[in-house]
């Protein structure tokens, strides 16, 4: 053991690329599963959701307009600093999940393998769900799916990373972008996920991650009238229920989650992807 | 120039075979409704057509026991085969009955003979053709191998298309292995009991398919009732918010297709006739009672002047009366309520400065009855830019480059449809991509067909009907 005095972090909020913090100055003590003190996290306020959901609004035009190929090489360039970064997100799951270390490897190379397979879908999916439509008539009709805009996410809050990983990468591979509340009390993985965002080849604004209240941001969120979708996974089940009324001020899409967190181990599906789809069908005459 | 007359051609109102009393459908029989009845009008006289019976709370308590029992005993177990053949024989009836229905569709509705005849039914009736084929194939729909279906659906359909609204949700749900109890809408009652009888024809398990006339309160009673597993409703962004939040934290499921405020987007090298021919049908088709109805005009400067003469010329030919004439253009606005709001918005146009146009066709004495309108010099903060106005009146603006036409197109909570007008294939595609809109008609308006998904973006709803796309919304995925 040496003498030296280790740098530490201040952990910020991620928002048009940039890592400001909470415009109302809050913060809040982020501690290990045992108790102990870890960081300050910023106390991310409803200003902070509006900032977060215009960057979110200006970088969708660029996102959902990048071709899908363009897109899937971004994402898994995330999956290469991610991999880099092992040991550190190994060591932040571990502290906050009070997990040991060699668990919490597990679950940041789940998160990796979880964040390529996301990755590789960006130019699959449109074959996957869309169609030529065999209309009766003279007609080229097909329909494609487009990202439904910009999602707010309310990320699980037990599941630090991996649980994070799973709920975000479908947002941005279908070319929508995202505004996610982390987990309050193990908001870590998150901004130091954003450090990865932000230092691979992702647009500013495409991922904001905010720390904070999912109870408190989710409404402000719901309620906003820019943003298309909303994921309740991180709100209790009565801040759910709030939420799910205010989206419908402006026909949010909501999803539909299990009451508790389930085993993001398990293998994916493209249920998710096909939520922050919206099918749109083009017509053209033929021979005229 | 002489004029040539066109003799009077009315079809028999006899084929409608109308009765003085029509009652909810409940558990496969005609039941005395406990509600309070309601008088179905023909919009075209404003004379009363007949009487129905409404539900009552009770009423649909029944209907939703019955659905379920049909649901565990007999639909759900159901192998698809079997369940596709009632709806091929469903599919067959409604075509055999196609002129009854036709003519009780524009009695009860006011839209003209032609429509209901050539549109409405036989589009009905495919949507019945098309889903009994995916009946017992839905282990290919993409939904992994026997996806289950919801259990049973409640439907609130509206008044402007209420047997096609009645086929784009009773197939598609039937299809899947799901029962159903459907709300048709106050004013358009008949046409989904003259479906029950056809259902009874079919020998269609009792409670499979339930109808429950009524106004609101009937929707509201089904949108909140425990038994139900999912809300699919048509009609307006107001009430589809009203039922997204009631249905907000309960299991149900739930898909909307709203209100429209559409773009016709017009550039100098469309061909002009044709397009015309498109603004016409996209707007004044059924009345505009069309939620996908091209409402917005936006043409390039350099053609307005030219093409706004265009519109209007043709506009003057339009045939506005009897409904029942097979060569009415402009039928009966559904009810006095609608008129009256369509009176309300177009005179807010004139007053924030639109300039008014309005065919100077006769209208008859008795009856809803709204004349073709062109509102030019329209802008983008007006209400009848804003506004849905479900009605035969075109809002016109200008623009002057494809990036200001996609703005103004995009620039609006809806998101159900928009039309393109251009020679230009790659302009084409290209703003095809950019129009946040469910249905994007490239060079033709108004296209619907059973195997093309239709539903909107942001506040014109969620889910699509039609389709691969469509079984969706009627699954457990």
């Amino acid at each position: 053991m040496s003498d030296r005095v280790s740098v530490a972090k201040t952990y910020k909020l991620y928002i048009d690329g940039k890592f400001p913090r909470s415009e109302s100055g809050r913060t809040y003590p982020v501690t290990d599963a045992e108790g102990g003190f870890l960081a300050n996290a910023s106390h991310a306020s409803r200003k902070d959701v509006r900032d977060a959901v215009s960057a979110a609004r200006k970088a969708f035009g660029g996102w959902s307009g990048a071709t899908a190929y363009n897109r899937g090489q971004v994402l898994y360039r995330v999956a290469e600093v991610l991999e880099g970064r092992r040991e550190q997100f190994a060591a932040e799951v571990a502290a906050c999940e009070g997990v040991p270390t060699a668990d919490a490897m597990c679950t940041v190379d789940a998160a990796v393998d979880r964040w390529v397979w996301y990755a590789g879908w960006t130019d699959k999916i449109a074959s996957v769900l869309g169609a030529a439509n065999p209309v009766a008539g003279p007609y080229f009709s097909f329909t494609v799916p487009e990202p439904t805009g910009v999602v707010g996410v309310l990320a699980p809050q037990s599941s630090s990373l991996l649980g994070l990983v799973s709920v975000l990468a479908p947002v941005v591979a279908t070319g929508c972008t995202a505004v996610v509340v982390s987990s309050a009390d193990r908001p870590l993985p998150a901004i130091t996920l954003s450090e990865v965002l932000a230092t691979s080849d992702v647009p500013g604004g495409v991922v904001n991650v905010l720390t904070g209240r999912a109870d408190e941001l989710g409404p402000w969120l719901a309620s906003h009238a820019d943003v298309n979708a909303i994921d309740p996974t991180g709100a209790s089940a009565e801040s759910r229920v709030d939420i799910a009324q205010q989206a419908s001020g402006t026909v949010k899409r909501v999803l539909t989650v299990p009451g508790d967190e389930p085993d993001w181990t398990r293998r994916p599906d493209i249920s998710r992807l096909r939520r922050y789809l919206e099918a749109k069908t083009v017509w053209h005459p033929k021979g005229t | 120039m002489s004029v040539w007359e066109y003799a009077p051609a009315p079809e028999s109102r006899d084929l409608a075979n109308l009765r003085p009393n029509y009652r909810p459908f409940v558990d496969g029989e005609f039941v005395d409704g406990g509600g309070d009845p309601l008088t179905s009008l023909n919009p075209a006289t404003e004379e009363p057509l007949a009487e129905v019976g409404t539900a009552s709370e009770s009423d649909v308590d029944a209907a939703v026991r019955a659905a379920r029992r049909a649901f565990e005993q007999v639909w759900g177990p159901m192998p698809g085969a079997e369940r596709a053949k009632y709806l091929f024989r469903i599919a067959r009836l409604l075509q055999e009955r196609a002129r009854e229905l036709a003519v009780l569709e524009t009695l009860d509705n006011g839209k003209p003979i032609k429509e209901s005849r050539d549109s409405d039914v036989p589009t009905a009736a495919a949507h019945f053709f098309y889903h009994a084929g995916w009946a017992d194939k839905l282990d290919y729909a993409g939904y992994g191998p026997d996806p289950q279906p919801l259990g049973v659906a409640g439907q609130i359909i509206p008044w402007n298309f209420p047997l096609l609204m009645l086929a784009w949700k009773i197939a598609p749900a039937l299809a899947t292995g799901n029962t159903v109890v459907l709300k048709p809408a106050e004013t358009t009652p008949l046409s989904a009991l003259v479906f029950a009888e056809i259902c009874q024809q079919a020998g269609l398990p009792a409670g499979v398919v339930n109808i429950v006339p009524g106004a609101g309160d009937v929707g509201s009673l089904l949108v909140r009732h425990p038994g139900i597993d999912k809300i699919a409703f048509t009609g307006s962004t107001a009430v589809g918010k009203e039922i997204q939040h009631a249905v907000a934290g309960t299991p149900k499921r739930l898909t909307l297709e709203l209100g429209g405020k559409a773009a016709n987007v017009v550039f100098d090298d469309a061909p002009l006739d044709q397009a015309v021919e498109g603004i016409v049908g996209g707007i004044f088709f059924n009345q505009g009672h069309v939620c996908c109805a091209g409402s917005r005009l936006l043409v390039q400067e350099s053609v307005a002047e030219e093409l706004l003469g265009k519109l209007r010329a043709r506009v003057s030919t339009l045939r506005l009366g009897d409904p029942l004439d097979k060569n009415t253009d402009i039928g009966a606005i559904n009810s006095a309520e609608q008129l009256a709001k369509i009176r309300e918005l177009t005179a807010s146009g004139e007053d924030e400065g639109a300039e008014r146009w309005t065919s100077p066709c006769e209208l008859p004495e008795r009856g809803f009855y709204f004349a073709p309108t062109v509102l030019s010099g329209v802008e983008q903060s007006m209400r009848v830019a804003r506004e849905e106005i479900f009605g035969p009146v075109l809002s016109v603006l200008t623009f002057r480059t494809p990036d200001e036409a996609v703005t103004k197109a995009n620039n609006t909570p809806y998101g159900l449809s928009a039309g393109l007008w251009t020679e230009k294939g790659s302009r084409i595609l290209w703003l095809a991509d950019r129009m946040r809109a469910g249905v994007v008609w490239a060079n033709t308006f108004n296209r619907f067909d059973p195997a093309a998904p239709f539903g909107g973006y942001q506040e014109s709803g969620f889910g699509r009907e039609g389709g691969r796309t469509g079984l969706e919304a009627y699954l457990h995925v």
